[in-house]
């Protein structure tokens, strides 16, 4: 919709923004932990509200933004998703937010800023919006992840994560000045009069590009920029763990495919290096570390960073079939993962053992638990199956001399069968007495609404991805 | 619209058997639920109009993968051996115990609709679809019944196959790229032109998927030990069917699509599959356990199918189809055996067995039918397929038959052991107080045993199905 582009911002970015404060206020009125849950709940329906309302071209609001944010129909689907998957996260693990600490408002607030941040990254049009966009996004986690004040793990990981956002936010500001040295624009598109002007410093937008790539790499924790992921996500509560994996993650790679879908050429022979090497490094990183975890929570941070390096294939076809294939994974791995971390933040004890015998005390647990584990390891029948499938699908249509990077990530895929499947032996065949803390019936409603969406997804991901089209 | 019934029938009532609360109950459902199946595959084979057998429905649009299944001759045969089999395991086991029975009987029948779903899928995606499908339910009921170390040897056996699986995915994605409109179908997968370079990487990834399932020397190392430790009637399925699915891919999805390279690597193939031949009949002599015995015994027959296959003619291929067959029903016999015998003696160890014979007549005429089919003696259903696969051996070379032969007098010499050792001789202690089969068991054996018979006699019936 490149007419559109002028139109400026969207409903989503300006709403995200406006609950967020509302959030906030409302936490000065309203003291009780369900109050704060219910408005938090009213204010993102609203939020979805007004984005479908401009999604159906029914209301939006106007402002001119020069050319620095466009909209697409890429960008206002993804939208749509990351939306709809806070306000499931938020009904299925509202109770534990609140529970964090005495915050309970300030909490969301953070979360909703955040997804601000998001809504910027599926959106922008100039690499200062993608900094603007990405800091939005970071700065709100760095407190959620030390939120446990009183937990020397949480406040170790806030300052890790702190120290080495800020490390990859200077990364990004570095390639920015070099990108602008070698085109004279900020714009991510390329220009025909610019390029000519500036054949001079052509060197500096490689360059540039390359430092960019690096900075996002650190977000999406590609390796070998990953060694903050494990810490960070271990020590965060895992209520924010959740979020973190899922809806930052995702949007991190939207911005990377935004950039990289325009200006991968520019890159030249190194692109074709660069990206193979980058994702056996993660494929390897993820999966072998998971192995041998002892926590189920450790355990799904690597395999987070194993998921990255599948992500990463969307570049390899950064258009309209890589989208599709990043939007089909940011569903089927955020529904899973935020149905697993919802299980996980429910169990007294983190670790396999901990979820020993759980499929005779708990049977709705164990079955849909089983139905993420299954999705999130690429069985067929789920829809991790078909994230999967376009991830590597994406490689071989670039071109088929890429055959042996799909093996190889297919093998990391057998190899991640492995700790994944540990959860379920330990649910369903392991003797044992899981213990949880009390749950409630809208939660398991919950969970069974998430695991069937799977396997609908998974039995007919056109229903999901015709919707883009439509 | 048959094949998709044959899908839906155990897929449905798989997924109400888990609702259902009495153990009785989810036994009759099963066993109901295999007797209309078994019918539909029947009428469908001799009465049905032809036209029903096929069917086509647009499922991914967007990828170029349709919902299509047919039943052409093999996929009958083979989904009848499916029916068949769970109609006489779901016989043979009625009187078992399983805890959580309505678990295990819902589980049986989901593997039987992927069973069905890969013998007659012509999409390759839903090729893999279904044989995924088949491996998840398998997964569960081998580590959730059995033996002690059920757990770790489910888990190789899953992680071998699902890795083997996805390699294969890789081909199949390769496979679509090169598809001029982008499509499945098994139809464009046959039409493709491939080059000698790319024939012979693509069989290989497709080869080993079907090679780790049959299983085949080197990749075999998961089979004795799952057979051993999982829950009989598991096995049963496993061995009778599941091994089918290997053979039945080679023929599929291999040799018509890589012709060149089944030429080029039939050598290796063969090789390899006589040191399997060799291999697991001599470890089969050596064995002490019962299951572990016809485990070898197993990988012994499907390795010579294997071979059979790769000797590219038309002898050995026709002898290839009607053993896949004839196998299932005489391995599915010796389970039967085998799980009787444990059940009456409380232990599978031949050197603790002996002289049950007196004690169970019945049986031991049933098994001796069984071992003399087993060992392909004439007038038993696997001396015709054996036959025609090791002459069309003989055709392709001589020496390769001639070591692929000593199959027969192997396997006579480790069934004819195990027989002897069970059944004859004097009685021990713990073979005192066995008393004869049950009826349940009786009624499935006289099953196999009439169709051993009868197709040892007459197997013409069976060269008209696969025609």
């Amino acid at each position: 919709m490149p007419e559109r582009a002028e139109l400026g911002v969207m409903n989503a970015i300006i709403f995200s923004a406006l609950i967020g404060v509302v959030m906030m206020l409302g936490g000065i009125v309203i003291k009780s932990n369900a109050g704060i849950k219910l408005l938090a709940i009213i204010l993102l329906f609203i939020l979805l509200g007004s984005h479908l309302a401009e999604y159906y071209d029914l209301f939006n609001i106007h402002i001119q933004t020069h050319g620095m944010l466009a909209k697409s129909r890429f960008g206002m689907f993804f939208n749509t998703i990351i939306i709809s998957l806070t306000l499931l996260y938020v009904l299925l693990s509202g109770d534990e937010i609140v529970k964090v600490g005495t915050y309970g408002a300030e909490y969301f607030a953070l979360i909703f800023f955040s997804l601000c941040g998001a809504t910027i990254l599926s959106s922008y049009n100039n690499l200062l919006m993608l900094f603007l966009g990405v800091e939005i996004m970071t700065i709100p986690l760095f407190v959620l992840t030390s939120s446990e004040k009183k937990n020397l793990k949480s406040n170790e990981a806030g300052l890790k994560y702190f120290l080495m956002g800020s490390f990859s936010t200077g990364i990004l500001l570095m390639g920015i000045a070099l990108y602008y040295g070698g085109t004279g624009l900020f714009a991510i598109e390329a220009s025909k009069a610019a390029n000519e002007a500036q054949q001079a410093f052509r060197i500096l937008l490689p360059l540039g590009l390359l430092f960019i790539f690096i900075s996002l790499s650190f977000k999406v924790s590609a390796a070998p920029f990953h060694f903050w992921t494990p810490d960070v996500y271990d020590g965060a509560p895992s209520v924010f763990t959740s979020f973190m994996a899922t809806i930052v993650k995702t949007a991190g790679f939207i911005a990377f495919i935004k950039l990289f879908e325009l200006r991968s050429v520019d890159m030249g022979y190194s692109w074709k290096i660069l990206l193979p090497l980058i994702i056996i490094l993660t494929l390897l990183a993820g999966n072998i570390t998971a192995v041998f975890q002892q926590s189920v929570k450790r355990m799904l941070a690597y395999s987070s960073i194993a998921h990255a390096g599948f992500m990463l294939f969307a570049l390899y076809n950064p258009n309209d079939f890589g989208k599709q294939g990043i939007m089909l994974y940011t569903v089927a791995y955020s529904l899973a993962t935020i149905g697993t971390f919802a299980v996980l933040t429910k169990m007294k004890d983190y670790t396999y053992e901990g979820y020993n015998g759980l499929a005779k005390t708990k049977p709705v647990l164990a079955a849909t638990n089983t139905i993420f584990i299954l999705s999130l390891a690429g069985i067929p029948l789920t829809a991790g199956f078909f994230a999967k499938y376009y991830m590597l699908a994406s490689a071989l249509k670039e071109s088929t001399s890429n055959l042996w990077l799909v093996i190889v990530a297919v093998l990391f895929a057998a190899v991640s069968v492995y700790y994944y499947f540990r959860v379920i032996q330990a649910m369903y065949f392991k003797d044992g007495n899981a213990e949880t803390t009390e749950i409630k019936p809208f939660f398991k409603t919950l969970l069974i609404i998430i695991a069937a969406l799977i396997i609908v997804i998974g039995l007919m991901p056109s229903l999901l991805l015709d919707l883009f089209y439509a | 619209m048959v094949p998709v019934w044959l899908i839906l029938i155990p897929l449905l009532t798989g997924l109400v058997s888990f609702g259902l609360q009495n153990a009785k109950a989810v036994k009759a459902w099963a066993l109901f639920s295999t007797i209309i199946s078994t019918t539909l595959i029947i009428a469908g084979i001799y009465f049905l109009n032809p036209s029903s057998l096929q069917f086509n429905a647009t499922w991914l649009k967007l990828l170029g993968s349709n919902f299509s299944f047919k039943l052409d001759g093999m996929s009958k045969m083979l989904c009848l051996l499916t029916a068949a089999s769970f109609l006489i395991i779901f016989i043979a086991i009625n009187k078992n115990e399983y805890k959580n029975s309505k678990s295990f009987y819902a589980l049986m029948l989901l593997m039987q609709a992927g069973f069905m779903g890969v013998f007659t899928a012509t999409d390759a995606l839903l090729f893999y679809f279904f044989w995924e499908l088949a491996l998840i339910p398998a997964y569960f009921l081998c580590s959730m019944w059995g033996g002690e170390k059920r757990i770790q040897v489910t888990f190789k056996f899953f992680v071998y196959t699902f890795a083997g699986s996805l390699i294969m995915l890789c081909g199949i994605i390769y496979l679509y790229f090169q598809t001029p409109n982008q499509t499945f179908s098994l139809e464009s997968f046959y039409n493709l032109h491939l080059s000698n370079k790319q024939q012979y990487i693509l069989f290989w990834l497709f080869f080993i998927a079907f090679a780790i399932k049959m299983p085949m020397f080197p990749f075999h190392t998961w089979q004795p030990d799952t057979y051993e430790q999982s829950s009989t009637g598991v096995t049963m399925a496993l061995s009778g069917v599941m091994a089918k699915m290997g053979i039945f891919a080679v023929i599929r999805w291999v040799v018509p699509i890589f012709p060149e390279a089944v030429n080029h690597f039939s050598n290796i193939v063969i090789i390899l599959s006589i040191i399997g031949i060799v291999y697991a009949s001599l470890i089969a002599i050596r064995q002490d356990d019962i299951k572990r015995l016809i485990a070898y015994s197993s990988i012994a027959h499907i390795s010579l199918m294997c071979a059979a296959i790769f000797s590219q003619n038309n002898t050995a291929m026709q002898g290839v189809l009607i053993q896949m067959f004839n196998h299932g029903i005489v391995v599915i016999g010796l389970w039967i055996v085998a799980d009787a015998v444990e059940q009456q003696v409380g232990t599978r160890k031949l050197s603790e067995l002996g002289g049950l014979a007196q004690k169970a007549p019945a049986l031991a005429i049933f098994i001796v039918v069984l071992a003399f089919a087993n060992v392909a003696l004439p007038l038993a259903s696997s001396f015709i397929g054996e036959f025609l696969m090791l002459s069309g051996l003989f055709q392709y070379n001589i020496i390769m038959a001639a070591i692929a032969g000593t199959t027969i007098i192997l396997s006579s010499i480790y069934t004819l052991n195990m027989v002897q050792k069970i059944f004859y001789g004097n009685t021990v202690t713990l073979t005192e107080k066995a008393v004869d089969i049950s009826g349940n068991i009786k009624i499935a054996l006289t099953i196999l045993v009439i169709i051993i018979i009868v197709l040892g006699v007459y197997p013409q019936p069976m060269f008209n199905l696969v025609k």
